[in-house]
């Protein structure tokens, strides 16, 4: 399952991360060889074996949806550009067409 | 470099532990502005903050310090308010825990300069403890790495031998607590980066069992694995300063509502009818035979304080560092899509919105992370998932299985080598899987989620060298009481 470049800009995409071509080469070489490491995986026998995505003693509990106060050392006016009913307001992109936007 | 011509000799308030320094502040025989004092002089006298010397810390901030420890000497001074356990005891946290007096940055461009709005629960749990918060320190970019070399301020020294690292990610904080500054120190663990560290430089290291310790504040790497760890110059360091900051916290839905039981009054002596488990596959036939030699005379001490020693297998940890090297770019992938020049820090402007967010994560991070937010992305893909991902979630669940096994059958604690080789010299890993190879004793027991800690067990060639024990979930305890046995039966010349 070797990586191609295409796949390398691919995935650069879907991360939001910039890659030029030269890095997008060497690249191509270090993902592959770290994932020729990982092959080994496919030698297991993992049939019946449940994949776990945590390990804890408990399941992560449910809670009134109700969260307890963050103890916030300023308040969100102080270290946010602009605050309204509790969103933060941050500079608008060129990209953002909303002209009630800030 | 040798370590007498790096580091100046401790007195006065360094020489003591964590523990004494705290009876004396609370009895009022040191003032805590003392200790502090103290301690930001010394980072001063080794080159700490220089990245030309050791550069083992990022930031500090000497009047929030004796701000910290004039309000801890006017608790004392109140009636009725005593001062607290950890009373006027300097701490060093990791660059990822967040402090409202600090910035947290995780030694990324792409967080520099920020400072959090709130702290980390186990900084608030510090505070409450009277310790004083001197220093954040140098760490892997978002505690990737090993060796504390891919931080974008620089590397980290190791202070016994600066022509090497301290180990990683949590490098600086284990380099503190080896040079002086601190008797205890904050880190977190994904695969070992508090354990790894504290081999590499002489000190003690424990990971808790996940769900020990509030994740509150702690920059998520990869959430399924992430702990906050504690180094200590000797286990009682390292007891206290978990005995402070472990237990239950409603601000992480992860954390366990179970008590905490006294770490620090666990039996220090005789080891009769424990048993303790020598699992095989940690040690190989191309093991470096000066680590398998002091292992095996740590063993023999064990022994000789009357624990057996039994010979056990945990046959699917030879795939562990596969499997994690799955898991946790895959969830780092996911965490770090926030940084992404609209919430935090960095932003570099570019056209359109999509060239705002590249541009920015590009420039912010570094050639490691990048490598991994494109590994974990790729894992994670369409065509991918069930190849890496998912087979990578099974694997987890045989290695959680054989430590089960193995506790299951009588077995108490499990004892290894924390890492296979000492301290290396920067740039000796060149390439990507060497360095993560470097985890290869470690990661196991964060895919288990069981609780391990690293002490120093002797010296080669003037390196230190650290021995591992592991416990069943939830019992630290019994992991002190180990180590604190094996630290006396070895005695200080392990320690130095």
């Amino acid at each position: 399952m070797a990586v191609t470049i295409d796949d390398v800009r691919h995935i650069a995409a879907l991360a939001r991360l910039g890659v030029d071509d030269a890095r997008a080469v060497s690249l191509v070489s270090e993902l592959n060889t770290i994932l020729a490491h990982m092959d080994v995986l496919s030698t297991v026998d993992i049939s019946g074996v449940e994949g776990v995505a945590g390990i804890g003693a408990f399941a992560a509990p449910l809670r009134p949806d109700v969260g307890p106060p963050i103890p916030l050392a300023r308040p969100i006016a102080s270290f946010a550009p602009q605050e309204r009913d509790g969103f933060f307001l941050v500079s608008r992109l060129s990209t953002h067409e909303d002209p009630e936007a800030p | 470099m040798s370590t007498s011509a790096a580091l100046p000799p401790e007195s006065g308030a360094g020489a003591l532990s964590a523990a004494e320094l705290g009876d004396a502040v609370a009895r009022g025989d040191l003032e805590p502005e003392v200790a502090a004092r103290a301690a930001l002089e010394r980072a001063v006298a080794i080159g700490a903050c220089d990245r030309s010397a050791l550069n083992l810390l990022l930031y500090t901030d000497a009047a929030d310090a004796a701000a910290q420890a004039s309000a801890v000497g006017e608790r004392r001074r109140r009636r009725g308010a005593g001062p607290g356990p950890l009373a006027g005891v300097p701490v060093v946290l990791k660059d990822n825990i967040a402090t409202t007096a600090l910035p947290t940055t995780c030694g990324s461009r792409i967080l520099e300069g920020y400072v959090s709005p709130y702290d980390a629960s186990v900084v608030t749990r510090l505070r409450e403890a009277g310790a004083v918060i001197v220093a954040k320190s140098n760490m892997d970019e978002f505690a990737m790495g090993s060796s504390t070399e891919n931080s974008a301020f620089g590397p980290t020294r190791n202070p016994l031998d600066p022509a090497r690292v301290p180990g990683g990610s949590s490098g600086g904080s284990a380099a503190a607590v080896a040079a002086g500054l601190a008797r205890i120190a904050l880190g977190s663990e994904t695969g070992g980066s508090v354990r790894q560290p504290a081999a590499f430089c002489g000190v003690v290291g424990v990971k808790p069992t996940y769900g020990r310790v509030s994740r509150f504040g702690l920059v998520a790497f990869a959430s399924s694995l992430d702990q906050v760890g504690v180094f200590g110059r000797t286990v009682d360091d390292a007891a206290l300063g978990l005995q402070v900051i472990a237990g239950h916290d409603p601000l992480d839905s992860t954390s366990a509502a179970l008590p905490v039981p006294d770490y620090r009054s666990a039996v220090r002596g005789a080891m009769t009818g424990v048993v303790i488990g020598r699992p095989r596959e940690y040690f190989p036939d191309d093991l470096d035979p000066r680590v398998r030699a002091r292992c095996d005379a740590a063993l023999d001490a064990l022994a000789g304080l009357g624990a057996e020693i039994r010979d056990v297998s945990l046959p699917h940890s030879r795939l562990a560092i596969e499997a994690y090297y799955i898991i946790a770019p895959a969830e780092a992938s996911s965490n770090l899509a926030r940084f992404d020049g609209v919430r935090y820090g960095l932003r570099i402007e570019a056209d359109g919105l999509r060239g705002m967010y590249e541009a920015t994560r590009s420039r912010g991070f570094g050639a490691e992370v990048t490598r991994r937010i494109l590994l974990g992305t790729y894992v994670l893909s369409a065509g991918y998932y069930d190849a890496y991902y998912r087979k990578a979630q099974q694997v987890r669940a045989l290695i959680a299985s054989d430590f089960a096994r193995v506790f299951g059958d009588g077995v108490h604690l499990l004892f290894t080598p924390t890492t296979p080789t000492p301290a290396f010299e920067l740039g000796a890993c060149a390439e990507p899987y060497d360095m993560y190879l470097s985890d290869i004793y470690t990661c196991t027991a964060n895919l288990a989620g069981v609780p391990a800690l690293s002490l120093p067990i002797g010296r080669v060639d003037g390196l230190p060298v650290g021995g591992q024990l592991i416990a069943p979930h939830f019992d630290e305890r019994q992991l002190f009481a180990a180590a604190f046995a094996l630290e006396r039966a070895l005695g200080d010349e392990a320690l130095r």
